[in-house]
């Protein structure tokens, strides 16, 4: 499409307006909660007359949508919550600001769970994004909106966040790439806190070279945040043609696990067979931690979003409670009033977590556990290139059903979280339907910092596709 | 006041926690300047404010600045540092939780020596010395309705020096205290004004009987804006716990505020529910290591304290133990006499002249300056003259000292001259003015030579006259004698 571009076949005022019209066409899916429809078709004049001077940046004629959790300055900026109503973040998250720099255009912004907190994208306070091709079903969470966005050919890529599965579980969920980074590959400078060690931006998109375009654009250090890597970042467009043999790892238990869909177990089975038969090595492996991951995950997650979400509490900014008498009823009211149920939970578990007489019981014992894991998850890939299993245990789930079990919701994440606790990256690449016809997602995930790897074998697998 | 003999029933125990503002030129997880008396809420970022999806990034100097005080205290240096949120709601606290070492502080241990009045020495145990950000500030005599936050001082960089229960009495607080502002002011970490709040301290105190083996309810003082209020907030507080307990009451573990009018504590919030502070390493900040050659560059860099002064002052320029104690007491005049003492030998001369002289002119000066007006080369010239014999002590100090301070720059020597007060030291010019002065009073040198000696001060008297004072009156002597001897 670039090329395009480049030779005047097509501008990017035409993209940027059969994107609009997408938007406009399919609103009952809930996807944008603000689009930047003149901005963008401003910027996008900008862009054509850089690119008739030769002068445009890399990323010039891309279209990328923004889940609502990522500053951008002058833009309004909630994580999808009545808590900060009204509020417009005063500066630019790092990773779009980058995209900015490469003229990029940003078409919207996206609807989520409230605070990234969710599996179905249900606990909006702007209301459930449906899934495209299923109105009845949720489009996972909790970057849903991001997810089905590409999905509905609402923009070329979005911007999402994985805490624990946030963007490769919707990615299944819709039939889209869905790219989590090793944790700090991306600056997380002006991405809305969740649990800080597990927060990572991810990239929706449905070209492999797309989304490894805007990795490569968007990874890397950053000034602003002293958690990034300072790894340089490797050229990962220019890799995917690479052809390799890889040495693929599943774990037979996520595979026989009864709570998979046996349709997800078949498709998973299929490609382990087809990839063995290309010649590549595939071998079962042992990781008898598979358990604690989501345990582990909701226990460190939680205690950090206690403490990431005590800034909203009604005094410099966002919401406040309009009768509150004294300094304590400010905090409780305009607490009380704003939060959604499922934010309330994770912020009073993580509260009680965190507490003096239990903090030994659970954090510290659930900090060691995550040490193991990442132990035994760096061992696994002394070994191996890439280890594959489900994305989620089910395909897209109707609106409704687990939104009053929340263990349920969270099962949702059991395949997911591995990769945020071991701090890997993970793809979803989406491979065939069910019986319904709603889309299969295939994890892969590699060692650190090795998304190279990881998106060129993703690239292999796609091709792959054809012939299943 | 208490009966001796009920005092001396308890034993006092006291902890104090110091908390020294760092004279950082930015804040301590962000770039806006620390500065104080700006506009309300002008130093202030998105950093600063908890906007969404902002992360802190530690300012190094605040830990080097820390270091350096952990260093003077004989601390251990953690080389693996983390932060630690400590959570609770307040509307000074933008975050919802503060930034500090719980786990790790930077500074292990130590001890700060102290000197009583009564020249006891003690050394006052440390159990740790640590970084963390300070809190903006609430202002509520602004509206009637609302109280107001400036966040300006939100993210100041701040040491808090947690000593071991070790202290028993207010004056050991007070000389502690006046050492950890003297160690600051020296190190060039804090500026150490308790008015101004860039030093703070709270004292923990609990009584127990003398036999007793667990220690008694302790009670947390805070608002004492100077070191004598530190003393007065204890003292009191000691007396009124004592008494509580004679009543036959108990004390309760709670904080109070020290009010300056009154000279009392008054309760503040019970600490019966203990505050959980729920805290947990913060994940947005990446650990810190400290390197052999960091701390070593930290070390080199440390610049000579009180105590090396006082040692060089004693040992090396053999000043008794009081000059030099003066003499340290402020950095700036410990330095200039340092360097005047790199210009001048006469050591005793000069430490005379900076306590009496040189403070005395300081004390007249409206603005405070502490810089010293005349140039130590100068002020050292000038003490080199006195002591050649060149100028008598009397009118260097009164008449030369103060014009070399106005006008700055010029030698001793010019100005002297200029006032023509130099002395005359040569035999060749004073021999004339003696001679003359002997033959004036024929009757005076009879009464001279039939023994009644003190007579020569009334010579003396005239030769002075005669040379308008310029002459070295050791010299002046001396010759007058002789020549009354050989007539």
């Amino acid at each position: 499409m670039q090329e395009d571009l480049l030779h005047g076949a097509i501008s990017c005022t035409a993209i940027v307006q059969y994107f609009l019209s997408n938007i406009q066409a399919q609103q009952h899916l809930n996807v944008f909660l603000s689009v930047y429809d003149k901005e963008a078709l401003t910027q996008a004049i900008v862009v054509d007359q850089k690119i008739k001077n030769g002068k445009a940046g890399k990323l010039a004629g891309l279209i990328v949508g923004i889940k609502d959790v990522l500053a951008y300055k002058d833009h309004p900026l909630q994580a999808a919550s009545k808590m900060l109503n009204g509020f417009y973040s005063q500066y630019t998250a790092t990773a779009v600001q980058r995209l900015l720099d490469e003229d990029a255009i940003i078409i919207g912004r996206q609807n989520c769970d409230e605070f990234a907190m969710g599996s179905s994208n249900e606990n909006s306070a702007f209301g459930s994004v449906l899934n495209a091709i299923d109105n009845n079903r949720v489009p996972g969470g909790s970057s849903g909106g991001s997810a089905v966005a590409v999905m509905a050919d609402m923009c070329h890529v979005s911007l999402g966040s994985d805490t624990g599965g946030s963007v490769r579980q919707p990615a299944a969920f819709c039939g889209v790439l869905g790219l989590k980074p090793t944790y700090s590959r991306i600056s997380r400078h002006g991405l809305v806190a969740f649990g800080s060690s597990f927060d990572c931006i991810g990239i929706f998109g449905n070209h492999v070279d797309d989304v490894a375009l805007v990795l490569e654009q968007i990874a890397g250090a950053d000034e602003f945040d002293s958690t990034v890597s300072q790894n340089v970042v490797s050229s990962y467009s220019n890799q995917l043609t690479e052809t390799q043999k890889f040495s693929i790892a599943y774990i037979p238990e996520t595979i026989e696990n009864p709570a998979l869909q046996p349709e997800i177990k078949a498709t998973i089975e299929k490609k382990l067979g087809q990839l063995k038969e290309a010649g590549h090595q595939v071998e079962p492996v042992n990781f008898p931690l598979m358990d604690y991951c989501l345990p582990t995950y909701y226990i460190l997650a939680t205690a950090e979003a206690s403490a990431n979400l005590s800034r909203y509490d009604g005094v410099r900014y966002g919401h406040r409670s309009a009768d509150a008498g004294d300094l304590t009823q400010l905090y409780k009211q305009s607490r009380t009033e704003c939060f959604g149920g499922e934010v309330k939970r994770r912020i009073l578990l993580g509260t009680y977590i965190l507490s003096a007489s239990y903090y030994d019981t659970y954090y510290a014992k659930a900090q060691k556990v995550r040490r193991l894991i990442r132990e035994q998850t760096k061992a696994l890939f002394q070994k191996y290139d890439i280890l594959i299993m489900p994305t989620t245990p089910t395909t897209a789930f109707p609106l409704g059903k687990n939104t009053d079990d929340p263990m349920a919701m969270y099962l949702a994440d059991i395949y997911s979280v591995h990769a945020n606790v071991a701090g890997i990256p993970g793809i979803s690449v989406p491979c065939g339907v069910d019986h319904q016809g709603l889309p299969i997602g295939l994890q892969l995930l590699a060692d650190d910092f090795e998304e190279g790897k990881l998106l060129a074998f993703a690239d292999f697998l796609m091709k792959l596709k054809g012939d299943v | 006041m208490l009966k001796e003999s009920i005092r001396d029933k308890y034993k006092v125990v006291i902890g104090l926690e110091v908390h020294a503002q760092l004279s950082t030129v930015s804040k301590i997880f962000s770039s806006e300047s620390v500065s104080f008396g700006g506009s309300p809420n002008t130093n202030i970022s998105v950093v600063n404010l908890a906007h969404p999806g902002t992360l802190p990034k530690l300012n190094k100097k605040a830990l080097e600045y820390a270091i350096k005080m952990g260093l003077v205290c004989q601390s251990k240096i953690s080389r693996y540092n983390i932060f630690d949120r400590k959570n609770y709601f307040y509307p000074d606290l933008p975050k919802g939780y503060q930034l500090t070492q719980d786990r790790t502080p930077i500074c292990i241990g130590g001890y700060v020596p102290i000197t009583l009045k009564d020249g006891r020495q003690k050394d006052i145990i440390l159990n740790r010395i640590h970084l963390e950000e300070d809190a903006g500030k609430l202002i509520h005599d602004q509206d009637s309705v609302y109280s107001l936050v400036d966040l300006n001082r939100a993210g100041t960089p701040l040491i808090e020096i947690v000593t071991e229960p070790v202290l028993s009495t207010s004056e050991e607080a007070a000389a502690f205290l006046t050492e950890v502002r003297q160690r600051v002011r020296y190190l060039d970490i804090c500026d150490g004004n308790m008015e101004e709040g860039s030093l703070r301290c709270d004292a923990n105190i609990s009584i127990m009987l003398k036999d007793a083996k667990t220690f008694g309810k302790k009670v947390e003082i805070k608002n004492m804006n100077s070191i004598r209020y530190v003393q007065k907030a204890i003292d009191f507080e000691i007396e009124r716990q004592i008494e509580e307990v004679e009543r036959g009451n108990s004390i309760i573990s709670e904080t109070r505020m020290f009010d300056i009018t009154s000279g009392k504590t008054y309760g503040m919030r019970a600490k019966e529910e203990l505050n959980d502070y729920r805290y947990f390493p913060d994940p947005d900040l990446s650990p810190v290591i400290v390197s052999e050659e960091w701390l070593n560059s930290i070390m080199e860099s440390l610049p000579l304290m009180a105590y090396d002064l006082h040692k060089k002052f004693t040992e090396l320029y053999g000043l008794p133990q009081y000059d030099a104690q003066v003499l340290t007491d402020s950095k700036e005049i410990a330095l200039y006499f340092e360097e005047l003492c790199q210009r001048t030998k006469h050591y005793k001369a000069a430490s005379n002249w900076m306590m009496g002289p040189v403070k005395a002119y300081l004390k007249t000066l409206t603005n405070k300056a502490s810089e010293i007006p005349v140039r130590p080369v100068i002020l050292a010239e000038l003490i080199d003259l006195v002591e050649a014999g060149k100028l008598s002590f009397s009118i260097a100090s009164q008449q030369v000292f103060p014009v070399l301070a106005e006008k700055q720059g010029t030698s001793a020597l010019e100005v002297a001259q200029q006032l023509n007060v130099l002395q005359e030291s040569d035999t060749g010019s004073l021999m004339p003015i003696i001679e003359e002065v002997i033959n004036s009073y024929p009757q005076k040198v009879a009464e001279y030579k039939s023994g009644k000696k003190g007579i020569i001060a009334m010579f003396m008297g005239e030769v002075m006259k005669r040379s308008k004072g310029k002459a070295d009156p050791k010299l002046a002597s001396e010759l007058l004698s002789k020549k009354l001897e050989v007539l």
